[in-house]
Order: C-alpha cells, then structure tokens, then sequence
C-alpha cells in the first residue's frame, strides 16, 4: 500500500477520492495496526515525503492515542500499552527523529505525539529516558531543533499530572525552559516556544516557586519576555502572568509593583492581544482576592488558607484610572456579536471585579470619570460612563450606593428611552438590571423603586422590549431582576397591576421575527419564568391563564412536518424553552392547594405533550421535559401511576444518556420524584430502574458528578418500597460499601476532591438511611444485620478524618439513628462498641446547625432506645467478628445472600464502578 | 498548549435561568426527599417503641388488640384498610388503621398533659397556656381517647394526594359535630414538633383560618374545625379561662410551658386541671359513671410481677407474686385495674414509698396505656387535699408582685 498516496487522497477535494482513501486507511488498521503505526511514524519522519501526508500521518498517529471520550481514551491508553515493545520503540524512535526535522509542520505534529505517548507512559513508569534523551544535547542544538524540543516539553507538561515527574526532571524541564525563555536567548521561535512551555509547566514548579532565588530567577525571566519585540513572545508572557497569579499569588509580593508597571504599561500602549492578557492579569487577581475575603467572611480558618495581601486596594488609586481608560474603546457592534471580546470589554469586566474586591472605596474614584462622560455627546463617552456605573454595583454596599442610584435611575430611564445609539441604550438597560439585581428586593432598607416610579420603570422597559434584539434583550433582563425582587413580597406585590400586560409583551416578544437574535427569545421566556416564580396568590389566575397558551406554543412546535436540520435545531430550542417554562408553571401552581387543583386538570393534556416532546428526540429538550416531569409528579402525587406505562421508556432512556450526563442527572432526580409520588406503586418499574442505575454506576462514561445522587437514588427506593427493596439488596449493599471504602481512602487529596467525596459520602448516607428506613418494623430487618458493622466502621472512618461537611454531618448522624431505630436491640450492643458513635453524637449535639441537631436528637432517642431494649432482653448480639474493610469481603457478603445470583460478571461489575468512581 | 482565550462573561449574569430551573429542582427534590425521611423517622418511629418496649420482651407480637369498634370518623372515604399486623406505617397508612390500634399509634404521636399535683414555679412567667378540656361522651372517662380523632385536612379535602400532609391535635365534640383544635404537629408537611407552644398556637391561629376548615361544613369536609381559645396566664385571664362561657362542655383547664417543644407521650410541660366548678368528671367514675368508693386505677404488668405507670421511665407502683399472676392468667404487658385501699399511697419528698394496692380485674379492653404517675396522685389528691383555683390565683399574684413588669403567659380555655 502506498502510504502517501493514500493520505494525500485523505485530504482531497473530491468527496469520492477521499472517501475511499479513509476506508483504506481504516481497513489497513484493521488489518495490521502495529505495521499501520509503524508506517504513519515513518511517513511522518521522512524528510522526502510532502508536509501535507506528514501532517496528516502525524495527526492519525494521536488519534490513535487519545480520544475525547473517557471510555474510548481508555481504550486507546490499553490498545498502545499492549503493543509489542519493539513496535513502540520503532514508532518512538521515528517521532524523536522527526524532531530535527527541517519542516516546522512536522515538527510541531510529532512533538504533540510524543507528548501523547508520554502522558500514556510515564505514569506506568516507562520511557524514563525521554526528559533526559530531549534535555541531554539542548545546548549544542540548531534553534529549530531546540524550539522542537521545547514546544515538546510544554505539551508533555499538558499531558502528564505534576507528581509523574520527580523533583530532579522537574528541574532539569524548568532549567532548560527558562534557559529558552531568556533575553539572551537570540531565536524569537527558541523564546516563544519556551515561554509557551512555560505556561504549561508552571504547575510542576511548585518547589521552585518556594525557593527565593529560584523565583526571582523565573519571575525576572518572564517580566523580561514581557518587553520582547516580538508580540506572541509577550502575550505568551503575559500568559505566563495570569498563570502565575492564581497558582502563586502569595508569593507575588516582591514583584508585584514591578508587575503593575508592566501591565499598566501594556493596557496603554500594546496590542489588544498582549493587553486583553494584561488586563485579566488583574481580574485574576480579583478572583484570589474575592475568594480569600470570603472565607474570612466565613470565618473559616484554616491553617493552610492563603493570607490576603490586599493587593488590589493598594494598587486602587492607580488602577481604576487605568481601567476607566479602556472603557473609552468600545467596538462598534460589539453587542450584536456573541463572540466579541475587547479591551474596553475586559477592562469594564475587571472594573467589576475589583469592586466586589474592595466594595464602597471604588465609588468616589469612579465617580468623577460618570459625571464628566455621561452626558457628552459622543457615544463612546456616554456609553464608557454608564458601563462604568453598571460595573460598580456589585460590591459597595448599599447605603453607599443608594443615593447614587436615586439620582441616576430617572436619568437611566431618559437614556433608554431616548438616547439615539443603541450601544449606549443596550449598556444603559443592562445597567437598570445590575440595579434590580443588586439594589432592589425585600432585604433593602432604602427601596429603589417605590410607588411614585414603579409604573414609570415598568413603561420604559415594556417599551424598550420592542427596541432592536439586543436591546429589548437586556430589557428583558432588568425585568427579569425587578421581579426577583419581589420574589418574596408577600401577598400582595407592587407588581401585581403590572402582570397581565408583562405576559402579554413578553409573549409578544417571543413571537417577534428577530426573537432569534441576541438570544431575545431566551431572555423573553426567562423572564417569564421568573414572572411566574415571583407571583402571589393575587395573581395565580393569570399564571393559570398563561398555562393553556404555553401548550399551545409548544402543541405548535410539534406539529411542523420534514424540517431541515437547522428547522430541527430551532425547534428543539424552542420546546426547550417551553418546557422549562411549564416547569415553573408546574412547579407554582403545585405549590398551593387551591391552584393545584385548578392544574391538575390539565395534568392529562400536559404529560400527553411532554410524551410527544420526548418522541422528538434532542438533549436538551429531553432535560427540560424530564425536569418538567419532576415537577408534575410532585404535584399529582400517585396519580402519576396512570402515566407510567407510557413514560417509563423515557426514563430508562434518560438513565442511559451517558454523553449528555445533565439529562442523567436530571432523570436520576426524576426517579426520586416519582418514587415520594407513587411510593409502593412504583414496585413494576423498579427492576428496570435498579438495573439501569446499577449500569451507570459501573460505567466508565457517565460523569462522575452523577453517581452520588445514584446512590440517594438507591434510598429514595428503599424508603417507597419498603421491605420489597429486598432483593436489590445484593447489588446495592456492595456497591455501597465498596464506594464508602473509597470515599475513606480519598480524603486527604485537594479541595475538589474533598469535595466530590463529601458529595459521594453524602449520597451513600443518604442510601444508608432511605434502605434502614424503608425496613423498619419489617419481619426482615435481620438482612440488614450484616451490614452494619461496615456502615458503623464507616461513621467512624467519616469522624475521624474531619473533613466532612455540615451536610454529611447531619447524614451521618442520622444514619446512625435509623440503623439503631430499624435494628433495634441489634444496634445497640455494636454502637455502644463503635469506635466513635458517642463522640460524634455528642459532637453534632451541641452544632449550632439546626439540621444536625435535629438529626443527633432523633438519633440520641432512637440509639437510647436501642440501647436500652438490648439491656432488658439481655441478648447476646452477634458481634462485628471482622471489621471489613475490602471490596472483596463485601462481595462475599452478598454471596451468603444469594449466591446464585453473584457471578464474576458481577464482582466486575462492583470491581469496575470503584474504578469509575472517581473518573 | 492552550493559550489562555479566556473570555469572561460579559454582561451576562453568571447563571442562567435554565441552571436556575435545575437548582431549584434539585432544591426541592432535596426537601421532598429530607421531608419523606423525617417522616419516617418520627411518625413510624413509636411503632417500633410500640412492639419493643419492656412489656414485649417475651412475646414477638406485639399486643394488639384486634375488638372490632365502630370506625373512627376521620377514615378516608375511599382507602382499603390495610393489615393491621402491618406495623410498617407512616401518618398516611396508619390513618388507615382502625380501632384500638389506631388509638394506641395516633396516641404515641400525642404530647399528653401530665396532672398538675403542685403549682408550677413561676406560672405566669414561663407557663404560657391554659384552655378547658372538652368531654365528648361522658361514659369515656379516660381523657387520652378524646384525642384519637385526628385528622389530615389534605384527607379531608379529597385530595388526590397526601403529598404534604398536617397533623392536629384535636377533640371531636359531639354536640356541635365540630373537631376543637388544641395543638397543631404538623402543617402542610412543616413539622411543628420543634417550635415552641407559643409559636405553634401563633401558627394555629393563622393557618387554619386561611384553609377554610372553619367555616361551616361542605361536601369537602363533614365536620367543622374550631379552635379553642388560648387566653394570657394573668388574673383576668385565668379566670376568663375558668368561668367564661364556651360552646362545649369544659372538663378541667390546660396548662402549657410556653417554651416547650411539642414532645410525643407524658409531658411535665403541659399540665392538666381540673375542679367542680369547671368539669363534671373531677373524680374518675367507674363503667357505670358511678363514683367508685375507692379511688381505681390501671397499672401495667411487667413479665417479673411489677405494676408500674404508663410513664417514661414508668414508676413501680407495686408488685404481683408470679404465683398469683399465673392462677389469674394474667400476662405480661395486661393492663389491670387496682383499688387503692386505706392503706393510701404514701409517699416521702415527693416519691411514692408504699402504695396499698387491691386488684380488682382486667381493664377495659378499650385501653390503651397504664394510667400516669400524675393523674394518679391527681385523683388521690382530689380525694383528700385537692390544689384548688385558689392556690392556682394565689400563685400568679405572688409571682406578679414579684415581677412587675405584664404577664407574658398566655392561657386558653
């Protein structure tokens, strides 16, 4: 086979030409995949051959290597390592050749392939000669060669995780990239590759960054590439920066005045890509700053929390006027294009940022630049002066900002109304919403909108939702927040007069022919959800007015016949749209008695649309539907059995949607719904629903995100179906307990971690309690005996490793409570001998969240009562002969169970969900 | 290496509406799912005290009594009665539950007023409540069974769904065919166990109005919801309480702690009176509706011969020979009537030292509990040295020239 000629074929214009290039390629895989490698490394090494079946060799190679898909990645990672050594080598050899190459193309390609290979190998501890075989002759190599060895370095720091390399290799990739980086350093392409490699690599260097000299060294390197001639060397600098702000902002004291000059010196005078890089430098910054104040507003502390340096408020005099400048360099359109990001754009976004950084001492700097721009003639001036005002409002406090706004909302409403340019009109409309958002609501001492100017506000922003799409957009908006604001009024909301005539023109408006413009449309039915979140009993017959026009919109979309995929799209959005709308209508309505009779006649008619939503068949759509279907079950209570037989198809198809894992998510929560509704009337459909959550839970595609409300899926079951849960328990319990094994070993990693394991424990628990409560007074409380040792051991791991949260506290403690309350004389001897049980009980006691102390009080009863029957009757309970603390041991439990029914195929199962766990 | 094209949100609000819409969602599975658990947890939770308290340490099946009794009024109309050895119930099964059984379950739900022997400390300060007690029958002399007709005003409504269900304490009263509300556990799936007495009449008072239970009865509810009146523990509200004039029959006034939690069983926080003046029943009259000449009472047999009250813990009030128990075919957990002989109860700083017991017989098979420690020595006190509403007046105008300042008590009748 003639490699070349195939891959040139591959990129032909001729749609059959390529077509049967690819399949040759593809059977050639098929056929012989270590001699398909082998041959796409060597056409890519070969100097002789075009650059274009080099790339395209090169690009096939990491394909083979790496996908999108977690599962089909892993694949891919076991397909190379169980290739034949020697082919690996070939193949290696062949990329670390291509290296030299003259073609920068194909440099470039094998530098990310052996990135790939990398990131496969070295965490397996193999090919630990690379970062010596790359670093050992950088300094005698020509400058191609060298910028192909560092852009290699940077990818490779991409693929890999910082604990693959030791200390040593670290040092050796930093010494060389910043060898690269430096003024010195005569070839553009040998500092820009090094400084991009640096970017990637700063996350390796955490050591380095400890040690003064080193930093200072690295720190005075990269403010240096910052004044390069070459642009992409700067903006790679600047890169550099942003990177280094957020992962080592507490060691940016000594350089940060140094920092200032720069960036400032870059906003001003450099191009917008460099500047755009300068400017984030600083919202960066802000983001550390905002993140540290609120924990000390939390008043968490914790040893190893980063101390505020309060660089912002120190840089304030200097840096707002710098802001205020970009302001004044506005695109024009910008606001028609999604896509649009300037400098004017950054800047106002950064001023918003350092307000909530530093709150009232931003007022009266910013102040004098509104008053001078605002009523000028040109627009940019008065549209800067407005972005400013609207940037500002979150973060002051309100006593320093009402005044402001008293006197600038008449003003705001002139310019809405009247201004000729419609930049300034979109700024001045989003302003007026910043204003509902943050200044106006029940909890305001000084009301921004009163009486006097409340139908005022109302009429100009009506009238500016038929303004052009971008505009009316942001109108929608302010409305959305004006209502939220009296979200809860009370009875009786000031708005109540306005309602009907709000409904009216916001369905207008999603009926205008541009509606599809500036997301119009969205905004529209947005605020018409909140409209219908924020009613009152006042105005419940217009929220059941609206329902029967909602389905009709959406009957409406259901009726249109061979659409194009684009009609398709549109259409899914829509039903989208309208499907959310009919969950807060649901949701409203089904929330008081006398409106929820008045639905529930619609019930039928609702769920029939919905079914028909579902045959349509797009992800987004399916999610809305199904969160739409939450919300009725809630509100039809067991009536919702009659849909069942027809909707069930649907929810098994929602749990098998592993790529749109939201849709899982939301159909997960959707089965907890359905089983408070129908509680032992969903015992038909448990079996399929058990198995399917069982599969996601063992899958390696779901997100991980989604298996911790599988789990307090598992209790909602439990808690409809009492006892009947019997035979699922065989499945559920080791699944259970081998992920509360993980959770135990996990802690201790970083935030997110802790994090993703308290949610995990959380759902676990809350397993723990749906299955002990569902049994209770049962004949067969004695199945649940076996396991409770292991969820005793598992309280007592959660106590002792002191990084659970409030949540998990108030679960845990309750677990405790329903296991003594179902197993009665049974708990009482295995918790009075618990490691911990007491301690945590007196612990969560005395907590000063109400929902753990409730939680410990039912449990104190229930364990007293435990305690005290296993003293009258005197029972000799079985004691905990193991604690047991593997995966295997609980699989053995369930094969004492039932026996016949644990296969190997089943302790892979369980083998493979721990696996997945974490993923 | 990705260069950094981070573009923060501009003029956007950083969620969206459609991640709004999951959030709350997932809000308000989350409430559904802590509300279905607490339900659980508290409501079923007596079932288990039920089959496992002391009394059952030899028998596996708990005593229930199975007598066959006109239906209580407040069964849902069209609900299959479901087994009654089922004992795994929440509020909405055991709503189904008929006879004895459901008096023993909805009576484990209810905070019970123990009987005032002594005036409380600081009445008028930190007693909040009295209210009259209402008798709907005067041959139930047991003031416990006035309470069993509860109900779910969700039942009531011929809702489809009891998805958010209330609980109230109440007395069904013949005469006017109308339930008098004197506590209120649970609206609308809001759990007022934890609140204080003072919130939950605050509560009572404005919610049922807006229901509409009060108003005359419908097709959606046969029997109308009325409260009873709650007036301020001083002088002038006492005494509204103890002579005003109320559209039923009074038996005897309620006093509640006001801070106290709503709290299932014998309560020291909530204190029942009574006098001639104020009920008909000041001393417990026997089946026939005849004062008996020797006070009686109801104790619990226990498996090693001891009688002890229905409290918790209970007091022993006396014991049985095994011998006796076995020729008498009495079993553990039978609750048995005694007579208290001249002998009387005595008792040494405020504990009961030798109480001289006559057994009488088995109880009334209608019975649910022993009688209290409390309405024992209440009824024993009656007989000889009764606590008048004089000491009841005297109590609040000491305690009023003491504090000065206005009475925050409260008091209903």
């Amino acid at each position: 086979m003639e490699v070349t000629q195939v891959l040139l074929n591959a990129q032909s214009i001729d749609g059959s030409v390529r077509k049967h290039a690819e399949d040759s390629l593809k059977q050639f895989q098929e056929q012989d995949l270590p001699l398909f490698l082998i041959s796409l490394s060597q056409e890519l090494s070969n100097d002789e051959k075009p650059v274009e079946s080099r790339k395209l060799a090169g690009l096939i190679l990491k394909n083979a290597l790496d996908a999108k898909e977690q599962h089909r990645k892993l694949e891919l990672v076991q397909r190379w390592l169980s290739l034949d050594s020697t082919v690996k080598t070939q193949i290696k050899t062949c990329l670390l050749q291509t290296l030299s190459s003259l073609a920068p193309d194909a440099r470039s390609t094998a530098s990310q392939v052996i990135a790939k290979i990398a990131g496969i190998e070295l965490p397996q501890k193999q090919w630990p000669e690379l970062i010596v075989s790359l670093l050992s002759t950088i300094h005698q190599l020509p400058a191609h060669v060298k910028q192909a060895t560092l852009e290699t370095l940077g990818y490779l720091c991409e693929e890999v995780s910082p604990d693959v390399l030791d200390q040593d290799q670290v040092n050796k990739v930093l010494t060389a990239v910043v060898q690269g980086m430096n003024a010195s350093e005569g070839n553009n392409d040998v500092r820009l590759a090094a400084t991009r490699a640096l970017y990637n690599a700063l996350g390796f260097a955490q050591v380095n960054f400890s040690n003064d000299m080193e930093r200072d060294y690295i720190m005075r390197v990269v403010c240096e590439a910052t004044l390069s001639h070459e642009v992409k060397i700067r903006q790679a600098a600047f890169e550099c920066l942003v990177s280094i702000s957020s992962s080592y902002y507490e060691k940016l004291v000594p350089y940060i005045q140094d920092i200032f000059n720069i960036t400032a010196k870059a906003v001003r005078e450099d191009e917008e890509a460099v500047a755009l890089q300068a400017i984030e430098f600083w919202s960066s910054i802000c983001d550390e700053e905002i993140d540290i104040l609120e924990e000390y507003g939390a008043d968490f502390i914790g040893d190893s929390s980063i101390p505020c340096f309060y660089f912002i408020k120190q840089a304030l005099p200097a840096l707002v006027p710098m802001l205020l400048e970009t302001l004044l360099k506005q695109e024009e359109d910008q606001d028609q294009d999604e896509g649009a990001w300037n400098i004017a754009m950054a800047g106002g976004t950064c001023l918003g940022l350092v307000a909530r950084t530093v709150g009232d001492d931003i007022v009266p700097l910013v102040m004098p630049f509104i008053e001078e721009n605002i009523t000028k003639p040109d627009w940019r001036q008065r549209e800067a002066a407005t972005y400013a005002f609207g940037s500002i409002l979150e973060g002051p406090s309100a006593d320093k900002l009402t005044p402001i706004v008293n006197v600038a909302l008449s003003f705001m409403l002139t310019a809405l109304t009247n201004d000729p340019n419609n930049h300034v009109k979109d700024t001045t409309a989003w302003t007026l919403g910043r204003i509902f958002e943050f200044l106006h609501g029940s909890t305001m001492d000084a009301p921004i909108i009163t009486p006097t100017n409340c139908q005022q506000i109302i009429r100009v922003l009506l009238q500016s939702m038929k303004d052009v799409p971008n505009v009316a957009e942001k109108a929608c908006g302010a409305l959305y927040f004006l209502a939220q604001g009296y979200e809860d009024v009370g009875p009786s909301s000031p708005l109540t007069p306005f309602v009907q005539e709000i409904v009216q023109s916001l369905l207008t408006v999603t009926h205008r022919e541009d509606a599809g413009e500036s997301r119009l449309r969205t905004a529209a039915y947005e605020t018409l959800n909140e409209i219908v979140r924020c009613s009152t009993d006042e105005t419940a017959s217009m929220v059941l007015q609206l329902l029967p026009v909602i389905m009709m919109e959406l009957h409406n979309t259901l009726e249109g016949q061979k659409l194009s995929s684009d009609e398709r799209e549109k259409q899914g959005e829509l039903q989208g749209l309208l499907c959310g709308c009919l969950q807060v209508i649901i949701q409203k309505l089904g929330s008081s008695e006398p409106t929820k009779y008045a639905f529930l006649q619609y019930a039928d008619q609702i769920m029939g649309l919905f079914l028909r939503v579902f045959a349509c068949r797009s992800a987004t759509v399916h999610e809305e539907a199904m969160l739409a279907i939450g919300a009725l079950a809630y509100a039809t209570g067991s009536e919702f059995a009659k849909y069942m037989p027809e909707f069930y198809k649907y929810l098994e198809m929602g749990l098998q949607n592993f790529e749109e894992y939201q849709v899982c998510a939301v159909t997960v929560g959707v089965v907890g719904d359905i089983c408070r509704a129908l509680e032992d009337k969903i015992l038909p459909y448990c079996d399929g629903i058990m198995s399917q959550l069982l599969k996601d839970l063992s899958s390696n595609q779901l997100h991980r995100s989604v298996k911790p409300p599988i789990f307090s899926c598992f209790g909602d079951i439990a808690l409809a179906i009492g006892e009947s849960f019997e035979k699922y328990l065989m499945y559920a319990m080791p699944m259970l307990q081998s992920a509360a094994d993980l959770s135990a070993q996990t802690s201790g990693a970083d935030d997110e971690m802790t994090e993703y394991t308290n949610t995990l424990r959380n759902g676990i628990l809350e397993a723990y309690s749906g299955i002990f409560q569902g049994f209770k007074n049962s004949p067969k409380t004695q199945l649940l005996i076996p396991y409770a040792p292991h969820i005793l051991h598992f309280l007592d791991s959660i106590y002792m490793e002191r990084d659970m949260d409030d949540l998990v506290m108030k679960t845990a403690i309750g677990v405790l409570g329903d296991l003594a309350d179902t197993l009665g004389s049974n708990a009482g001897s295995l918790i009075q001998k618990s490691v911990s049980s007491r301690d945590f009980l007196n612990e969560c006691l005395s907590s000063e969240d109400h929902l753990i102390k409730e939680s410990a009080e039912w449990a104190k009863l229930a364990i007293s009562r435990a305690i005290s029957t296993t003293e009258a009757v005197g029972l000799e309970v079985v004691t905990n002969s193991c604690i047991i603390t593997n995966i295997f041991t609980n699989i053995c439990i369930s094969m004492e169970l039932g026996s016949d029914f644990v296969t190997e195929e089943w302790i892979f199962k369980v083998l493979q969900m721990v696996g997945n766990l974490l993923q | 290496m990705a260069p950094n094209e981070l573009h923060r949100l501009y003029k956007r609000p950083p969620i969206s509406d459609q991640q709004k819409r999951r959030e709350l969602s997932l809000r308000r599975q989350e409430q559904s799912r802590r509300d279905a658990q607490l339900q659980a947890r508290r409501l079923a939770s007596t079932l288990f005290s039920l089959s496992s308290s002391q009394t059952l340490e030899e028998t596996s099946e708990p005593d229930i009594d199975l007598v066959s009794e006109p239906q209580p009024d407040f069964q849902p109309e069209n609900e299959s009665v479901s087994s009654p050895s089922d004992l795994d119930l929440d509020v909405r099964q055991a709503s189904k539950l008929r006879g004895s059984e459901a008096r023993k379950w909805f009576a484990r739900q209810l905070m019970l007023p123990e009987w005032m022997i002594d005036v409380p400390d600081r009445l008028s300060h930190d007693w909040l409540a009295t209210r009259s007690y209402i008798t709907t029958d005067s041959r139930q002399r047991n003031c416990q069974c006035h309470h069993f007709p509860r109900l779910c005003p969700a039942c009531l409504t011929a809702s489809g769904s009891c998805q958010s269900y209330s609980i109230l304490d109440c007395i069904f009263h013949e005469m006017d065919q109308t339930y008098y509300v004197i506590d209120m556990i649970c609206w609308r799936g809001y759990s007022l166990y934890d609140c204080t007495a003072e919130f939950r009449f605050f509560w009572l008072n404005s919610k049922l109005a807006e229901t509409g239970a009060c108003d005359p009865p419908s097709q959606y509810h046969r029997y109308r919801f009325s409260l009873v009146p709650i007036y301020t523990c001083d002088q002038s509200g006492l005494h509204s309480a103890y002579a005003g004039a109320v559209p039923y029959v009074k038996d005897g006034l309620l006093f509640y702690n006001k801070h106290a939690h709503y709290q299932p069983g014998n309560t020291p926080l909530a204190l029942v009176w009574k006098d001639e003046n104020c009920s008909q029943y000041v001393i417990d009259t026997d089946s026939k509706g005849q004062v008996p000449s020797q006070q009686q009472v109801v104790l619990e047999l226990l498996h090693d011969g001891k009688l002890i009250t229905s409290d918790d813990p209970p007091v022993v009030f006396g014991f049985l020979e095994l011998e006796f128990t076995q020729k008498s075919g009495l079993h553990p957990g039978n609750l048995l009537r005694f007579s208290i002989g001249n002998g009387g109860l005595h008792t040494v700083d405020g504990k009961l030292e030798k109480a001289d017991l006559h057994y009488f017989g088995k109880s009334n098979r209608a019975r649910a509990f022993a009688d209290s420690y409390s309405k024992i020595m209440f009824q024993y006190s009656v007989r000889h040295s009764p606590l008048r509403i004089d000491d009841l007046v005297a109590s609040i105008s000491s305690s009023d020239d003491e504090g000065n300042g206005p009475s925050d008590v409260e008091m209903a009748v």
